[in-house]
């Protein structure tokens, strides 16, 4: 791949002379790539100033405020336990990306070095069930969810948000582990090393960029679930925000309080597009790990 | 691990498949009784009802038009992506970032620059003369499916974009460089080079978008809520375990939604493997 785009960034110069006599092309490519950031970008931005507005101004379509107010960013903590809900979200994600890493890397150790019968099958049926509609397992999991009595906590929504994650985290760390050389599990081996300091002190380190990728995926997949979360809480402490932002609505209930959603969907975005912005690379390859390979 | 997966996955997805065949009520889980297929073909049953077919067809119409417009856009900002230039850099960041944003935040984004009194895509339409008057985009039930196909087109096309890049990508430079000697034209460098090679790769995701589009959920609730003209299978199936409490007919829909998915993967992994023999031969 990189050796494919090193010699690409060479073609262009190549090409120029052809080019010579107006360069269509490359206005086409700049003011298609110019529509596309702007159509990708835009409403988040409008979002930003819509969560600035307030009374009448929120009505006007101007881009910037008129007067810019962070009554709305306020009003969100001071009206709702949103700060609860936010809460409540860091730790659902954080220990289901925790969980679904630390399982998926002892599972894609055994699918990607140790033999048995049945691999093949059964790493097909770990993949299948990542094409699980998630209301199948609705009803099911709302028993499974109520017998264990965590019916309106956020045990529950760990359980669930696992069927979600664990298929895609094992799936890539398996096709990152076979990558690994065998010899390392010799010399572990050698020094009678237990399965588990194998796995956690010798490949862990190794996997790190590939453990960072699935872990931003999970924590994304996990942060953004909405059908699990709206249908296993109950009062608004227990639930994560999309359930918050999705359900905001005014005391008198005629329309929606339009200035409050935007500021609380800018609050639980703009960390999300740091992240993915900084780790871009990163996530890029998890992504296409997760699915060319397959 | 694969006790977790299969406590998580495989138990409830079974648990689900029984409720289908009993009468249970989500207020009593523990009190029901077997009645067979009752759910499905009998008098009241699944595939007596209008409503469960509507959604069958919402959801098979989402699906078409939106991971028919994914693809083409998807390719071609993976073209674009592809591409040397400066602006590289800027172009995966700006993709990444409906990528990354909840759906359940796009939705409400798009709600409120689709509001028909307020919102900003109706004020510039009509500041261009494009309407004459204000649309319901997201009430107007000829509209609203198409209203959230847009969205979903709007958050799904860089992920499509991402894949097909990855394919794009491992087409060997030479091809190209041969291309160029014989100085075939752009157009067919593209239709008798590119597309076959990537051809297996585009497959792959178009195949990933279509079962992930059949199973909507968050973006047509948030949007539309539990309307008829928009709702999906799954809205349909939560509409029913939940909100009417009717968890055997409920189970009975989302089983229907299971094995018509995973019937589809089963047919799609046959074709895919095809390709796949085929682009090695």
């Amino acid at each position: 791949m990189v050796k494919a785009g090193a010699v690409l960034q060479v073609l262009p110069s190549r090409a120029a002379p052809r080019q010579r006599r107006f360069p269509w092309g490359s206005i086409g490519y700049w003011v298609a790539s110019l529509l596309f950031i702007f159509v990708s970008v835009f409403p988040l931005l409008y979002a930003l100033s819509s969560s600035l507005k307030q009374g009448r101004g929120l009505f006007s379509p101007a881009l910037w405020p008129e007067a810019p107010t962070f009554a709305n960013y306020s009003g969100v903590f001071a009206e709702q336990p949103f700060a609860q809900n936010l809460l409540n979200s860091l730790l659902v994600a954080g220990s289901v990306v925790t969980l679904s890493l630390g399982l998926s890397l002892m599972a894609a150790w055994a699918f990607a070095r140790v033999e048995f019968r049945g691999r093949g099958l059964l790493l097909m049926l770990i993949l299948s069930a990542s094409m699980l509609p998630q209301v199948a397992v609705l009803s099911g999991m709302f028993e499974l969810v109520r017998a264990f009595g965590l019916y309106d906590t956020l045990g529950a929504l760990v359980i669930a948000d696992l069927v979600l994650t664990l298929p895609f985290t094992v799936w890539v760390l398996v096709t990152f582990m076979r990558q690994l050389p065998k010899e390392l599990e010799e010399a572990a081996a050698m020094d009678g090393v237990g399965v588990l300091t194998l796995v956690f002190r010798v490949y862990m380190p190794l996997l790190w960029p590939a453990l960072v990728a699935t872990g931003l995926l999970a924590f994304i997949a996990a942060w953004n679930e909405f059908l699990f979360a709206l249908t296993f809480t109950l009062s608004t402490e227990a639930r994560t925000v999309p359930v918050a932002i999705a359900l905001i609505s005014t005391p008198s209930g005629f329309e929606l309080p339009w200035g409050k959603i935007m500021a609380a969907s800018v609050i639980v975005t703009l960390p999300l597009v740091a992240l993915v912005v900084v780790f871009q690379r990163r996530i890029v390859s998890g992504l296409s790990a997760g699915a060319v390979k397959g | 691990m694969l006790l977790v997966l299969a406590a998580v996955g495989g138990w409830p997805l079974l648990r689900t498949i029984w409720f289908s065949l009993t009468d249970s009520e989500l207020a009593d889980l523990g009190d029901y009784a077997f009645i067979g297929l009752e759910n499905y073909v009998g008098e009241y049953g699944l595939l007596a009802s209008p409503e469960w077919w509507q959604a069958v067809g919402n959801t098979l119409l989402f699906t078409g038009l939106s991971v028919s417009l994914e693809t083409l856009l998807g390719l071609g900002v993976a073209l674009l992506l592809n591409q040397a230039s400066r602006l590289r850099t800027l172009l995966r960041a700006a993709l990444l970032v409906p990528w990354a944003i909840p759906t359940v935040v796009s939705a409400k984004m798009w709600s409120w620059m689709l509001h028909d009194q307020f919102g900003i895509v109706n004020h510039h339409l009509l500041a261009l003369r494009v309407i004459a008057a204000p649309l319901a985009w997201t009430a107007d039930p000829q509209l609203s499916l198409f209203s959230i196909v847009l969205v979903d087109v709007w958050k799904a096309t860089p992920y499509m974009a991402l894949l097909i890049l990855a394919a794009l990508q491992m087409v060997p430079v030479d091809c190209y460089e041969a291309a160029r000697v014989d100085g075939v034209p752009r157009w067919q460098v593209f239709r008798r080079i590119t597309l076959p090679l990537i051809l297996p790769g585009l497959l792959v995701a178009m195949v990933f978008r279509t079962l992930d589009a059949l199973r909507v959920f968050d973006l047509i609730y948030v949007m539309t809520s539990n309307s008829r003209d928009t709702q999906s299978m799954s809205v349909f199936v939560r509409e029913q375990l939940i909100d009417f409490g009717l968890v055997g007919y409920g189970s009975a829909a989302a089983t229907c939604l299971f094995f018509m998915i995973a019937l589809l993967s089963i047919v799609a992994m046959g074709l895919l493997r095809k390709t796949f023999e085929r682009a090695a031969a």
